[in-house]
């Protein structure tokens, strides 16, 4: 079968990381994903450090609101002056 | 549908002319918008001029959005485009058609493997470790940047961030790919040289 052969080395694995991930592969891909990091420290490393990379990015401190002083400033250059109350 | 936009905009009042319904739709993307301009051009300035001219543009041609994509999506399509543009206009020497370079999956593979995922976030996200994530983020080529920003900042689909870029859905994965592992490489430099410090 050809999923067999597909993630045998890590190169093949990196590949299809992010869609891992993502949860957008086939069971059946998953499952050979997971049997090749079963053997392979330094990928389950990958694995995690990636994940971690992308929750970090999801943290709330990385998400900054939009300045007080730039929505007045934008409310006024589209003339939404009269809707410019506190959010 | 995204995550950060849950807000229910009518677009039959925008289109009609309904002011109060266009505040609500800039109370609602503002936010996000903002911040693609900053991380795109790196200043507050930049980013002001994005976030204005996008909802100008709004304005301007809300009766010719077809809803083929969603609002959402099409809100991000202007954005991107107008950070594109004043890309183009102050670094004349980014090349943001070079496609190839952004496309290839060579060079993927990780030198670093040490594993910091265990490490808390208030550690992770304090001080110098945001800091190092901010600069790894900025040190993205623009065109990888802005697929990462939209689908892993702002949390759009990879079909909406295809619709957004005007790329295709293999496009959008090849390089989501290539910064989540760029982005890791740094991180990982960072925090495995502070985890064999403190060893």
């Amino acid at each position: 079968m050809m999923t067999e052969h597909v993630h045998k080395n890590c190169e093949s694995l990196l590949g299809s990381l992010s869609e891992y991930i993502d949860g957008g592969l086939s069971p059946e891909l998953c499952q050979e994903i997971e049997k090749h990091l079963e053997g392979c420290e330094n990928c389950r490393v990958v694995l995690n450090t990636t994940k971690r990379t992308i929750d970090l990015v999801h943290a709330p401190v990385e998400k900054p609101d939009l300045p007080d002083e730039v929505r007045e400033r934008l409310f006024k250059r589209l003339n939404l002056d009269d809707y410019l109350k506190p959010k | 549908m995204n995550k950060t936009m849950p807000t229910e905009i009518s677009l039959e009042a925008l289109i009609a002319g309904d002011r109060a319904e266009f505040a609500r739709l800039v109370d609602a993307y503002s936010s996000p918008i903002y911040r693609l301009g900053l991380r795109m051009l790196g200043n507050p300035q930049d980013a002001e001029d994005i976030l204005q001219n996008t909802f100008l543009n709004v304005l301007t041609h809300i009766s010719e959005f077809e809803g083929r994509s969603s609002l959402a999506t099409w809100l991000y399509r202007i954005a991107a485009n107008e950070a594109l543009m004043l890309i183009r206009k102050k670094k004349p020497e980014v090349n943001l058609d070079d496609a190839e370079s952004a496309d290839e999956a060579e060079d993927l593979l990780p030198t670093q493997f040490v594993d910091w995922s265990a490490l808390p976030e208030a550690q992770l996200l304090s001080g110098e470790g945001k800091q190092t994530l901010d600069q790894a983020i900025q040190a993205l080529p623009e065109s990888m940047r802005l697929v990462f920003l939209l689908r892993d900042v702002e949390g759009l689909s990879i079909r909406e961030t295809a619709e957004a870029l005007n790329l295709t859905e293999t496009n959008v994965k090849t390089r989501l790919l290539r910064a989540r592992l760029f982005l890791r490489e740094q991180l990982s430099a960072y925090y495995g040289e502070r985890l064999t410090r403190e060893e």
